[in-house]
């Protein structure tokens, strides 16, 4: 069972909608012990920094969430928001703490872009010798659905990255173990996407 | 003009693909506005057109709430749950919503983006409130406009009552109160098959920094590209798809030819 963290803030009918042509079962939660041990758990997010990183207090589930990625084997997935998420801070919300396993602060898109970024992007991930010490990738180079005004844009070591190109190179994807979190909605990036959910879901690197 | 010609101002996004979004008509649960595709069951069916779209690589779906009573929009909800069950890619939801909780409802209800128009300007704030409820990648303002004396005045109730209100401004004002995506539709061209209104475009696009969806009068190619070369980042359709005269697919095709950017 798939155990989606309700943080409140997020519209996650898509996300639902794309585990149930999966036929994957989930639910959603708000439970700290069903976090730990749930086999596959989704951190998802639309909605702003400070609101999601204050539902993560008021829940009492930053360990158990921490926890799980800290470990290799866990699957967990970390979308949109749930991926500034892992970072320390953001510039969207200065006084708000994210869960702090990349030491990095998540900043706004540079001025000469339009913001939001709405809309199709290509994600391609660093392989060969770009890619350091992580050899597997969790999908292959693709269009992904972005709707984010914030991104990441230090590269962390020891996790597989994908790039992107919007007013110069982000980060849109990273991967360490079985946690996969993507800047993009895999839930809306149509066949593409859909692989990118079924191969998390699996274990499937390529 | 090939990509070269792309406005200067709309290199800032030229990285997006070009997005490609059909539109169907709904009302009481059903499309309408003919559909004349050979191949599919039920050419009415929501559900069936809206997953045929996506399979022939549409970026995106707008559905429109087309209907008049309060019982119809109960069925609305009902179409868009289905449809996202079915659709894996953005799909909008616009026609007849009057405040927060109706947005509320089609969100819940598995709309990714919901677009206000006639109630956004009577009352503006609504704007503001959707983008701080669910963010402003979810807000989309629709604006539907006629040349008037030398300006684009606004239309409200499907073109029905002529606003006090310059489109252009409009526009700019609607980013200012926290809009994510403009949806602008040209009553002049709507229909006449005679392509986009490029001054429109152009004039709504130099005023407000916000992606626009071109609609109205499209029913070729070469219109997409005009629109795209204008400064919209997306063009919306109907007809040209739904009388079956060509695929998204082969209209992908043929913009790629034309040096636009889409999605594969």
């Amino acid at each position: 069972m798939i155990q989606i963290i309700n943080t409140g803030v997020a519209n996650i009918r898509s996300l639902q909608a794309a585990f149930d042509r999966l036929e994957q079962a989930w639910e959603l939660t708000e439970d700290a012990d069903k976090i730990a041990d749930a086999s596959h758990v989704v951190l998802p997010g639309v909605g702003a920094f400070a609101a999601a990183a204050d539902s993560l207090d008021r829940l009492k589930i930053r360990e158990s969430i921490t926890d799980r990625i800290n470990q290799p084997d866990r699957p967990t997935l970390c979308i949109c928001l749930g991926m500034q998420l892992l970072c320390e801070s953001s510039e969207e919300a200065e006084s708000s703490k994210g869960l702090g396993i990349l030491p990095f602060r998540i900043k706004r898109f540079s001025a000469d872009v339009k913001v939001p970024q709405l809309g199709w992007n290509e994600v391609r991930p660093l392989v060969g010798s770009e890619a350091g010490e992580i050899e597997n990738t969790p999908y292959t180079t693709g269009e992904a659905y972005f709707a984010n005004s914030f991104r990441l844009e230090d590269k962390p070591e020891n996790w597989g990255v994908a790039e992107t190109v919007y007013g110069g190179k982000f980060f849109s994807s990273i991967w360490r173990g079985r946690t996969l979190a993507c800047q993009f909605h895999p839930e809306l990036s149509g066949q593409w996407g859909q692989q990118v959910l079924k191969n998390w879901i699996g274990g499937t690197s390529c | 003009m090939g990509p070269a010609g792309f406005k200067e101002l709309d290199r800032r996004h030229i990285m997006l693909k070009s997005r490609i979004i059909p539109c169907l008509d709904v009302n009481n649960g059903r499309v309408v506005k003919g559909v004349k595709f050979q191949n599919l069951r039920d050419a009415g069916d929501p559900v069936e057109l809206s997953f045929h779209y996506e399979d022939q690589g549409a970026d995106e779906l707008v559905l429109l709430d087309v209907t008049a009573t309060r019982q119809e929009r109960i069925a609305m909800l009902e179409t868009v749950e289905k449809v996202r069950q079915k659709l894996g890619i953005p799909l909008t939801v616009g026609g007849g919503i009057g405040s927060i909780e109706d947005a509320g409802r089609l969100l819940n209800a598995g709309a990714d983006k919901v677009s206000i128009n006639s109630a956004a300007v009577r009352n503006p704030d609504l704007i503001q409130a959707m983008a701080e409820r669910f963010g402003a990648q979810c807000t989309v303002v629709a604006i539907d406009a006629k040349m008037t004396d030398g300006v684009f005045q606004v239309l409200t109730r499907s073109g029905t009552t002529a606003e006090s209100l310059d489109a252009v401004q409009w526009s700019a004002r609607a980013e200012q109160l926290g809009a994510g995506e403009i949806l602008l539709t040209s009553f002049d061209r709507d229909g006449t098959r005679s392509g986009y209104d490029l001054p429109m475009l152009d004039a709504v696009t130099s005023a407000c920094g916000l992606p626009v969806i071109a609609s109205g009068g499209a029913d070729s190619v070469e219109h997409m590209v005009e629109a795209f070369e204008h400064g919209a980042h997306a063009v919306l359709a109907a007809s040209i798809f739904h009388d079956g005269n060509m695929t998204v697919a082969e209209v992908k095709q043929a913009l790629t030819k034309h040096g636009i950017n889409v999605r594969a």
